[in-house]
């Protein structure tokens, strides 16, 4: 089994967290991990991308090539586009509909949307509407790992145990907002 | 022991610990910043294993402060990215000649591709330039093998190691098997000196040394298991050598390889030449992968007889600049590229970053948007932070970026080739990093320069390290220096400030000699955080 992923994101979105949290849990269940991420500038509001490679064998490179991602997991409806190249032949694409508009010249929404649901089994999700309506805007990052949870080779139960984990220091009903927000992303259909 | 996913930055952290150091130092810079970063959460944490973690005021003072402890025999880390090394290149050429007590090693990150940097510097010659060892891991396992290992060859042969990174392994996470801790060496002054004291008289014999150390060196090296040639010998006439992460990309198209080649992989250096004679005899071609600058590659044009060709970024093969990518390596191999299918009908637009919302430093950009009106032929040096951002629209208010601390020298040298008015624009922390000293030589010869320091209380592009001096002795160090108090100006960077702190900006251009602000406001990211924790 293999399995790559490429998060994408703005910063300041958790895409990096998103990672972190899949790769804990990957390793949970056994599974070996390489993930690779590029921050520094990109934190001041710029293009974030972090690469995630799950395996049951040993792992070569640190970066996913072109053409061969399982998963395209986009935080915000361009920077979705921005990799497309990486997906494999069937690969999926799971995306958070709602923009991030920090640059002066961002595409119609509705020309972006169309790109993305033309690639096939694309699943856009109303991440900003499900992570409020579980009690927190902060959550959107969950929502999408719970989105993602239905393709990706690691147990809901595992993902669950390491949000869990993730957010203890920061108090019960914190946790509890995040693993909601799993939930709703698990749930959403288009 | 269960298996722990680390950056690579932290296997390093990590492993320092685990061997047992006595201090670590450290400049903030991309991508090695979470070496230190790592460090501190460590160092506070309450497992009994107390080590000193500093961030100092540039990589020279941390390298020197390394060097210290190891004088006091204590191992100890100092870590930095790879323009880092230059500003430290004093200290860690000289202490490969001095006899360490204490292990000293130095991991340093390069940028090839430069995410966040302003060259893609190759480590791997400083190593060789200081004749002393450089690992080169290719996972965060090996960071921290590697770096457990450094600290004992440091004090194996009394020299520096550099464990050399890049982006991708200082900021990829993986599974670290950790090993049993060492226990840390008490402190003590040894009594022979003379080896730390580089007088021509001793600083000559502890060359011969360090000369005379290089066959042993290289023996090691030539038996170290880092470098290795694969068990699998290969079906035809070609090998490859591949160094680092450079390996990882490798195995990946390896499988897919027709006649898969021969493999060397360099781990260590300096070179095993005897090793790389050995792999290249009867082969008719090699093809070198390495992260960075062509290093092996130019180092085997010169050892191996002509017969054999050698592919890589010097032939070609692969681009010479930016990072290696599993493609790119694949087409070096060459194997066909792997099919892609296109959705989009044209460029998207780029995402810079971008100076954030409420930033102070916006505030002064607008301010000199307007001082400049007066003077349109204005020039505007500036240096290495967040405000180098002020080089792009809406703001296009700076004109250099060179290297940490050069807008104020280079100002003054805009100024003393006859340039009115020049402008410098730096940062509270580059200031405290490189900017003292040019200012002693504007405060030396009056130049007829002004001087913006962008106070806001941190380091903030590297993520919001704390300041190492408070904000209100800034304004004392500029004045001890010998800036007359009448053109030291303290303005606010504030919005509703900025028409005022133009008129202020522009008084001091009409001023024909130097002059200094301090524009204060905290950083709007430490700022926030600071709210939160309470």
């Amino acid at each position: 089994m293999k399995f790559d992923i490429v998060i994408a994101g703005v910063g300041g979105q958790g895409v990096l967290s998103i990672s972190a949290v899949i790769a804990a849990a990957a390793l949970d269940q056994n599974i070996q991990v390489k993930q690779s991420e590029v921050h520094g500038m990109s934190q001041r509001g710029g293009a974030v991308l972090s690469h995630l490679r799950l395996s049951s064998d040993p792992i070569g490179g640190d970066t996913v090539s072109r053409g061969c991602a399982d998963l395209i997991l986009g935080m915000e409806p361009l920077e979705s586009l921005r990799y497309l190249e990486y997906l494999s032949p069937d690969g999926r694409l799971i995306s958070a509909m709602n923009p991030v508009r920090n640059i002066p010249d961002y595409p119609p929404l509705e020309d972006v949307h169309r790109t993305l649901q033309s690639v096939p089994g694309a699943l856009l999700v109303d991440a900003d509407r499900l992570a409020r309506e579980q009690g927190s805007a902060l959550a959107v990052n969950m929502v999408m790992v719970g989105a993602a949870s239905n393709r990706i080779p690691i147990s809901p139960e595992v993902l669950e145990k390491t949000i869990r984990a993730v957010f203890l220091t920061k108090g019960t009903r914190v946790v509890e907002i995040n693993i909601s927000a799993f939930r709703a992303g698990r749930n959403w259909q288009q | 022991m269960k298996e722990k996913l680390l950056l690579g930055d932290e296997a390093v952290a990590v492993a320092a610990v685990h061997a047992g150091i006595t201090a670590a130092y450290s400049y903030p810079g991309t991508p090695a910043t979470e070496i230190m970063e790592c460090l501190r959460a460590l160092s506070s944490s309450d497992d009994g294993r107390s080590f000193g973690a500093f961030w100092c005021a540039n990589e020279k003072t941390a390298y020197e402060e390394a060097a210290g402890v190891s004088f006091a025999d204590g191992r100890s880390l100092v870590s930095m990215k790879h323009v880092g090394l230059n500003v430290a290149a004093d200290p860690f050429i000289n202490s490969a000649l001095v006899d360490l007590r204490g292990g000293l090693v130095l991991a340093v990150a390069d940028d090839p591709g430069m995410h966040s940097s302003q060259n893609e510097q190759d480590s791997r010659f400083y190593a060789d330039f200081a004749r002393t060892i450089c690992l080169e891991p290719s996972s965060a396992q090996e960071a921290y093998d590697m770096t457990r290992e450094a600290f004992l060859l440091s004090e194996r042969w009394q020299i520096p190691v550099l464990v050399r990174l890049v982006t991708r392994l200082a900021h990829g996470r993986s599974a670290v098997r950790l090993a049993e801790c060492e226990t840390r060496k008490p402190v003590r002054k040894g009594e022979q000196v003379d080896g730390w004291i580089l007088i021509p008289s001793n600083a000559r014999r502890q060359w011969r040394k360090l000369l005379d150390l290089q066959p042993r060196l290289l023996e090691w090296s030539e038996g170290c298991p880092y470098n290795l040639i694969s068990p699998d010998p290969g079906q035809a006439g070609w090998g490859v050598i591949t160094s680092g992460i450079a390996r990882n990309h490798f195995e990946e198209s390896r499988k897919e390889l027709p006649d898969p080649p021969a493999h060397l992989h360099i781990g260590a250096y300096p070179l095993p030449m005897e090793k790389i004679r050995e792999f290249a005899r009867n082969r008719k071609s090699l093809l070198i992968l390495e992260e960075g600058y062509p290093f092996i590659e130019r180092s085997l044009r010169g050892l191996l007889p002509q017969a054999v060709a050698i592919e890589g970024k010097l032939s070609g093969r692969l681009r010479e600049d930016g990072e290696l990518t599993p493609d790119a390596v694949r087409q070096a191999l060459l194997l066909p590229p792997r099919p892609v299918k296109h959705f989009l009908a044209g460029p998207l637009p780029p995402r810079p970053p971008q100076l954030c919302s409420g930033c102070p430093h916006a505030d002064i950009f607008h301010a000199i948007q307007i001082a400049r009106k007066t003077y349109p032929e204005t020039a505007i040096t500036s240096d290495i932070g967040c405000y180098t951002l002020g080089a792009l629209p809406p703001y296009s208010a700076i004109e250099s970026c060179l290297c940490m601390g050069a807008s104020v020298s280079m100002a003054k040298g805009a100024a003393d080739a006859g340039l009115h008015p020049v402008v410098a624009v730096i940062g509270d922390s580059t200031f405290l990093h490189s900017g003292i000293t040019p200012l002693i030589d504007a405060v030396a010869a009056n130049a007829n320069m002004t001087l913006i320091i962008l106070d806001n209380a941190a380091v903030a592009m590297t993520g919001g390290q704390p300041q190492l001096l408070p904000s209100s002795r800034l304004e004392k160090i500029v004045l001890g220096l010998g800036v007359e108090p009448e053109h030291l100006k303290i303005i606010t960077a504030l919005p509703r400030e900025t028409q005022k702190n133009s008129e202020t900006l522009l008084a001091e251009m009409n001023y024909r000699g130097l002059s200094v602000l301090i524009a204060v406001r905290e950083c709007v990211e430490t700022a926030k955080k600071k709210k939160t924790k309470v």
